[in-house]
């Protein structure tokens, strides 16, 4: 289509024989993507004399942030906990329901097509839902407090943990498996010890990595009523007590850097 | 003794350094259960259950399809003008930071500043910046836009420096010695080498700002998150029905899409 609209280059080398130069695609691209910046940016009223006439309003919040206020870092601690808790306990939980989903979703393992689209379709459907949407849909049914959060996590780590360790058990190098079949082993006992091993340090790593993203989560999902430190957040903003704010975030700062570290330590022991 | 035996003898054994880690993370497992508590689950929420179960599957097509301010369609296309502009937003305030944040490129200290400043923009959650930023240019999509802008650069410019870390700089020596100028060395050696990894990034990044955008609303950012949470709020299960189902639709074939075109962009 392209190359009809515009003719390749002819080009005639030294030796008499006419090569083909495709034009390059680079302005097109560019240009659409120009124009889609100018739409979008009227579509969503940007407008740079705006910005530059309020930006310092940013700058002055942030600036009441710091220092921070040390004298509410004393009723900090226990929503801190219970958002480290809440992503601890969804990760854990949402890790091992991933297992047995993302083992029905492995077109290698399972040999029912219905089951395998089935699970695969679950869970994009579950990563496409923003966790946000689902700890507030959680609220409703599980009541407020960290339970809804949980959930939320939990629903999330299914999704993101499940797809991933499908698509490697579907890489995964099938000899041994076949191998211990032919040996008289149920499926099941061949996926046990040849299939597992194979991706359990990537299943335990990606895993890990999850809960560091949770925590992450976690620490918003207060907005919304599903408990831990975003409730406070939330509050602090509300009353525009921005050192208070400022304190929160430095706390998360050093947990979230702290947490990061010690699970990318156990991460690089996996691989 | 045979050599099966021999090998299984000589694997390590590191069952205490296992048990250790297991009895950890048991633990930590009954702390965090002290968390969730379940007695406020009763008949009522069993009740709200199914009415949500009821409204997603009985989506209110009216809103889902017509044409004014109001419908799923409109605001769908508010939350992509969101995202696409906040990730160019993001992208162009990120090149400069990951260019100093590269530790061939600039001395130590002054790159492991900008790694420090970089974790700290990126822990800071989105809400956050959307509550600040509202104070600046009032509530609306401007908002998201910013909000979404800042929330990007963290992840874009830490997968940046990974790009400029691992440039072939035999590549620079050579046009030096062929005699290049410091020009035609950044359009010839530098650019090729860095651009389809920062525009594969970059369409990742749209990927998972649409999520970020579509949750923005619950601020007041703009987006269909508003109207989202105002459905919820009132308990009009259908409504909140036909907003997700184009959420959903909407992130996967963006997700389809930028798959396809990354793929592309990799195989080069």
């Amino acid at each position: 289509m392209f190359d009809k609209l515009f003719p390749p280059k002819k080009m005639m080398l030294p030796g008499g024989k006419i090569v083909l130069q495709k034009r390059s695609r680079t302005p097109l691209v560019v240009l659409i993507l120009a124009v889609c910046t100018v739409l979008s940016a009227q579509f969503t009223n940007f407008s740079f004399p705006v910005l530059f006439d309020r930006i310092h309003e940013f700058f002055t919040i942030i600036n009441k942030m710091i220092p921070p206020d040390w004298g509410s870092l004393s009723g900090i601690w226990s929503p801190l906990l219970d958002t480290i808790k809440m992503s601890l306990l969804g990760s854990i939980i949402g890790a091992w329901i991933a297992l047995p989903v993302a083992v029905a979703a492995s077109s290698n393992i399972v040999q029912s097509r219905i089951v395998i689209i089935i699970s695969k379709a679950l869970l994009s459907l579950l990563r496409t839902l923003p966790t946000l949407v689902s700890a507030l849909i959680a609220t409703f049914v599980f009541g407020l407090g960290s339970m809804a959060g949980t959930v939320a996590i939990m629903l999330f780590t299914i999704s993101y943990v499940g797809k991933l360790l499908y698509e490697q058990i579907e890489n995964v190098d099938m000899g041994a498996f076949e191998a211990m079949e032919s040996l008289g082993m149920t499926r099941l006992e061949a996926f046990r010890f040849a299939v597992l091993p194979q991706v359990l340090p990537g299943y335990i790593s990606t895993s890990l990595y999850c809960f560091e993203g949770n925590v992450r989560y976690a620490a918003i999902l207060g907005l919304v009523g599903a408990g831990g430190i975003g409730l406070l957040i939330n509050e602090g903003l509300g009353w525009r007590d921005y050192p208070a704010v400022g304190m929160i975030i430095l706390v998360l700062i050093v947990t979230v850097y702290a947490i990061e570290r010690v699970s990318e330590h156990f991460r690089k022991k996996l691989i | 003794m045979n050599s099966i035996d021999k090998q299984l003898a000589a694997a390590p054994r590191n069952q205490l350094y296992l048990g250790t880690i297991a009895i950890i993370l048991a633990a930590l497992f009954v702390w965090s259960m002290t968390a969730v508590s379940f007695n406020q689950i009763d008949q009522n929420s069993l009740k709200i259950a199914k009415n949500i179960v009821h409204g997603l599957t009985h989506p209110d097509t009216e809103l889902l399809f017509n044409v004014s301010k109001q419908s799923v369609l409109y605001l769908l296309l508010e939350t992509v003008a969101i995202a696409f502009l906040g990730t160019v937003v993001g992208a162009v305030l990120a090149v400069p930071l990951a260019f100093l944040a590269a530790s061939n490129i600039v001395p130590k200290p002054l790159s492991w500043l900008t790694r420090l400043l970089l974790i700290i923009i990126r822990t800071v959650p989105a809400l956050v910046y959307g509550l600040m930023l509202i104070r600046v240019t009032g509530p609306g999509a401007f908002a998201g836009v910013l909000t979404v802008g800042i929330t990007s650069i963290g992840m874009l410019a830490k997968l940046y420096v990974d790009a400029i870390e691992e440039l072939d700089t035999r590549v620079l020596e050579s046009m030096t010695s062929v005699g290049c100028t410091t020009f035609e060395k950044i359009r010839f050696g530098i650019i090729p080498q860095l651009m389809s990894t920062f525009l594969s990034v970059m369409i990742y990044r749209f990927d998972m700002n649409m999520r970020e955008a579509s949750i923005l609303g619950l601020v007041g950012a703009g987006g269909i998150g508003a109207p989202l949470i105002f459905a919820m709020r009132s308990y009009k299960w259908d409504q909140v029905g036909s907003i997700l189902i184009g959420l959903v639709v909407l992130i996967l074939m963006i997700e389809f899409f930028s798959n396809k075109i990354r793929a592309k962009l990799v195989r080069g």
